[in-house]
């Protein structure tokens, strides 16, 4: 039989790239005439079309009131002065458009997913624009969505998942607004008024603050038309001011909590980067090996594969506008809870000091290169793509170029950047369990 | 609003795109190939599905097909443990798998002239898995944390796994697919050689290709690899049917929760089991008018009318093995009662056994159904899955083709027909989480704030 080997497998994947590059899509981009930014990609194949409305209105805007984003976001669905939420669903349904939104700390967002011809089109895109644009925020509809609020913040009391996500950013971030949660707590989702809400909106769903991505089967015409319906009759606003930068902890810090769980859910952890760092693609690649290509990662390899303590271990860079995350997690039994962390700290502290092997390094290259089709392969997923470059105001030629950015970083790069961006002695630790 | 509806219906009955070209072949050993092609982006997706799941496993060994899932990337005659992760890494591709009540499914996700490695690599552990004591020794840990992050720690988790085994007596669907935790701590390296040797064999496979490829391409690749492997006897497997239900059951499962969840399921036949072939149709279009969009009655008159509900859905699943359960589940808002919630979801259905759905709603359900066919073909994954899962329970691939024309036959009558008959409280299964306290606090505001957690 055969017996292959990595040697070989790498030869394979440095003869295909060349014949990838065609398959990156065209990206056009304007603004319409009050100021929104627009990215369109034409995508003829399929008779549907994408469209994501972005703005810069997530939870980092929540200020005094943790949990208003998202309570904005949610009550867009609810209809507008003129059209209730009964009949903004049935219209959408009738249509079979699909409707989404959702706030994280970032970006808030209204998705749309409908056929491409004029008479399904027209109508959900009309139908979007009013619910951006004139919201009721009713108070029936404001009570409702507030109690449906309430309940998703008791669904995440009762995980410790969530709760271990909660204390991390908490404790991580402080004074700053990226440490309250999305979702907001019961206590000040009691408090927000119908004022708030409009004011929130007033201020923040403005065409100076928003993103408009569109994917599908339409010509440059009728996607400028989409997004003038969508977004021209926005005020034009102002967009969202920066963000503070966020200081970094000094010390290493442990943060346990109980919860009636078989499971300790751990999270190890610090200050991440931004969206736009000058280490971006060096730490994604050193992140690939650690603990971001799944069971043939060093964390996977250490935590699960040689010890079975983990059936999920992971680790991550969460890129925003302010520094994000560096984030390692795991689930264990209580018991050895202790022994996880050990063998996960002791990796990370090899890993920054020693840096990635040569053949490691080579091979999370190969899959991140190698793979690159797979992450621009459906509409669904290239919106997301243009979403993210227009919200983060990424290059246009982003995609084009991802390849040759991830194929110029050397090892040296990645080992320095580990070395100075990773501190093994000043972890955050949070432990969430019995 | 009722003309706008009418318009709509019409131009949606024009098929808005062809049919993807699906190729089917068959090896000598008996391996089934699928090969649909989509060639918008120069990446395949291959999938090898077994006819083997949960539901083929008989007692003290529950979840032994799940194990296996996880062992199969333990090593074969030619591979080190992990090998397989490595080169399908080192080539560009993304791989995992899935153990399912039915079936258990392997899949690669690669660029176009990729393909030959997955077959290379899947071909060999078809039949040349190395099952050694000390990997599975740890797997079973890795498993039983698994278990405890999905299940045990999970109060929604506990609750489905206690419903499906107080709504099924006798059928094996009344096993979790991950197992019971003693089951799947005693399981033996014989046990597993054994179910390996019984159900990984090409004639009890069906591999599914989807993408930018050429289909007699993929033929001459598949015998290339997956021609030389011996097939095997395989034997019927014998299971219990479920006993006829005698009356509704109720169940309560305790844990540590703060929100309350609710499940009620009813006895329904699938497309396999059905006598009336259009029923299982007409209970697809009855969940749909239930659960289809923001439109549909539970959002429309618990999560906005009563407000009763915080969410609330309705799930049917047309294509199963055997008997399966049209299932309700919710949760209540703060201030509303899991009683209220029960009742308002039994009038929901008490209205379908008493009148007829109307036009409206129906035309909404099948625009709904002709957007979906369409949207469902951005992603090529779900296109082979879909085919795999027709194919495991037996149906065929080409079983859904004529989908959204016997959707659209469905009538208001038929709707109550299969409500008055399934939907009945002698087939209904109740399952309530009661919430236990967290942290040895009652549920309430006062164990909630942020603070109060970080002790």
């Amino acid at each position: 039989m055969y017996k292959l080997t990595l040697f070989n497998a790498a030869l394979f994947v440095l003869a295909l790239l060349p014949s990838l590059a065609s398959a990156v899509p065209t990206i056009q981009h304007w603004q319409t005439a009050n100021g929104a930014k627009v990215y369109f990609v034409a995508a003829p194949e399929l008779p549907m079309v994408d469209v994501q409305v972005v703005f810069d209105a997530g939870s980092a805007r929540d200020e005094s009131k943790p949990g208003i984003a998202k309570f904005v976001n949610a009550l867009l669905h609810s209809g507008t002065e003129k059209l209730s939420a009964d009949v903004v669903a049935e219209r959408l349904d009738a249509l079979g458009a699909q409707l989404g939104g959702g706030a994280e700390r970032d970006m808030a967002w209204m998705s749309l997913r409908s056929l491409s011809e004029a008479q399904y089109l027209d109508t959900a895109v009309n139908t979007v624009a009013s619910l951006l644009q004139e919201p009721a925020f009713a108070s029936t509809s404001m009570e409702r969505e507030r109690n449906r609020l309430i309940a998703g913040v008791r669904a995440g009391n009762q995980s410790p998942g969530t709760i271990a996500a909660r204390a991390f950013y908490q404790t991580l971030y402080a004074e700053h607004p990226y440490a309250s949660p999305p979702e907001g707590t019961e206590v000040s989702l009691q408090t927000i008024t119908q004022g708030d809400l409009k004011a929130f909106h007033s201020r923040y769903y403005v065409a100076a603050n928003a993103v408009v991505a569109i994917v599908g089967n339409l010509d440059r015409e009728r996607a400028e038309a989409v997004a003038m319906v969508l977004v021209g009759s926005l005020p034009v606003g102002e967009a969202a001011p920066d963000l503070p930068p966020v200081q970094p902890l000094t010390q290493a810090q442990v943060v346990r909590i109980e919860h009636p769980s078989s499971q300790a859910h751990v999270l190890i952890g610090q200050l991440g980067m931004k969206r736009h760092d000058p280490d971006y693609f060096s730490l994604f690649l050193g992140n690939h090996v650690l603990g971001g290509s799944g069971l043939i990662s060093r964390l996977a390899e250490e935590v699960r594969e040689k010890r079975g303590l983990s059936y999920s271990t992971y680790s991550y860079f969460a890129p925003m506008r302010q520094a994000g995350p560096f984030v390692m997690g795991l689930q264990t039994l209580n018991e050895q809870a202790e022994e996880a962390i050990d063998v996960t700290e002791a990796t990370l502290k090899e890993f920054v000091t020693q840096g990635p092997t040569p053949n490691l390094l080579e091979a999370a290259r190969q899959n991140i290169t190698g793979g690159f089709p797979l992450r621009i392969d459906s509409n669904g997923k290239i919106v997301r793509y243009l979403a993210a470059i227009g919200f983060y105001e990424l290059p246009l030629d982003y995609l084009d170029v991802f390849t040759a950015k991830i194929n110029a970083i050397s090892q040296q790069q990645v080992n320095d950047a580990l070395k100075r961006r990773l501190n093994p002695d000043q972890l955050l630790t949070v432990v969430v369990g019995g | 609003m009722k003309k706008f509806l009418i318009i709509l219906l019409l131009s949606l009955t024009t098929p808005v795109l062809a049919a993807p070209r699906t190729h089917e072949f068959m090896l000598d050993n008996g391996l089934k190939i699928l090969v649909r092609e989509d060639h918008r982006a120069p990446v395949v997706v291959s999938q090898i599905w077994y006819k083997v799941g949960s539901s083929y496993e008989p007692s003290g060994i529950t979840g032994i097909s799940h194990v296996l899932e996880h062992m199969m990337f333990k090593g074969t005659e030619n591979l080190e443990p992990g090998e397989f992760s490595r080169l399908i890494a080192a080539n560009g591709g993304t791989e995992n798998a899935f153990t399912s009540r039915d079936y258990t499914a392997y899949f690669q996700k690669l660029g176009k002239d990729r393909l030959e490695i997955s077959f290379r690599l899947e071909a060999d552990r078809m039949r040349r898995l190395v099952l050694d004591e000390s990997e599975l020794t740890r797997e079973l840990r890795v498993v039983t944390e698994e278990r405890r992050l999905r299940t045990d720690d999970s109060p929604q988790g506990l609750t489905y796994e206690q419903f499906n085994a107080g709504a099924f007596v006798t059928s094996p669907y009344r096993n979790p697919i991950i197992g019971w935790m003693t089951d799947i701590t005693s399981l033996k390296v014989s046990d597993l050689q054994n179910w390996y040797r019984r159900w990984y064999a090409p004639n009890n496979a069906i591999l599914v290709v989807v993408g930018d490829v050429d289909p007699q391409q993929v033929l001459a690749l598949a015998k290339t690899y997956f021609g030389p492997l011996s097939p095997s006897t395989l034997q019927t497997v014998k299971y219990t049917p479920e006993i006829p239900q005698r009356g509704e059951r109720r169940i309560v499962v305790k844990a540590p929760a703060q929100l309350p969840f609710l499940l009620m399921g009813y006895k329904t036949p699938t497309l396999v089991t059905a006598e009336q072939p259009w029923e299982p149709y007409a209970l697809e279009v009855l969940a749909a008018v239930l659960d289809g969009g923001d439109s549909a009655r539970l959002s429309r008159t618990l999560v906005r009318g009563s407000q009763v509900a915080a969410s609330a859905g309705a799930d049917y699943n047309l294509v199963a093995r055997l008997e399966n359960l049209f299932t309700l589940s919710a949760t209540p808002t703060p201030g509303h009662s899991i009683q209220e919630l029960e009742q308002g979801l039994r009038n929901q259905i008490n209205l379908l056994r008493e009148e007829l759905v109307n036009e409206n709603e129906l035309a909404r359900v099948i625009a709904q159904v002709i957007a979906t066919d369409v949207y469902q073909q951005d992603s090529m994954f779900y296109q082979g899955m879909r085919m795999g899962i027709l194919e495991t329970t037996g149906l065929g691939w080409q079983a859904l083709d004529d989908y959204i024309e016997r959707i659209k036959a469905v009538s208001p009558e038929q709707i109550r027909d299969v409500a008055r008959k399934y939907l009945t409280d002698d087939r209904l299964t109740v399952a309530l989480l009661d919430p236990l306290p967290l942290n040895g606090k009652p549920p309430g505001p006062a164990a909630l704030s942020g603070d109060a957690l970080l002790h």
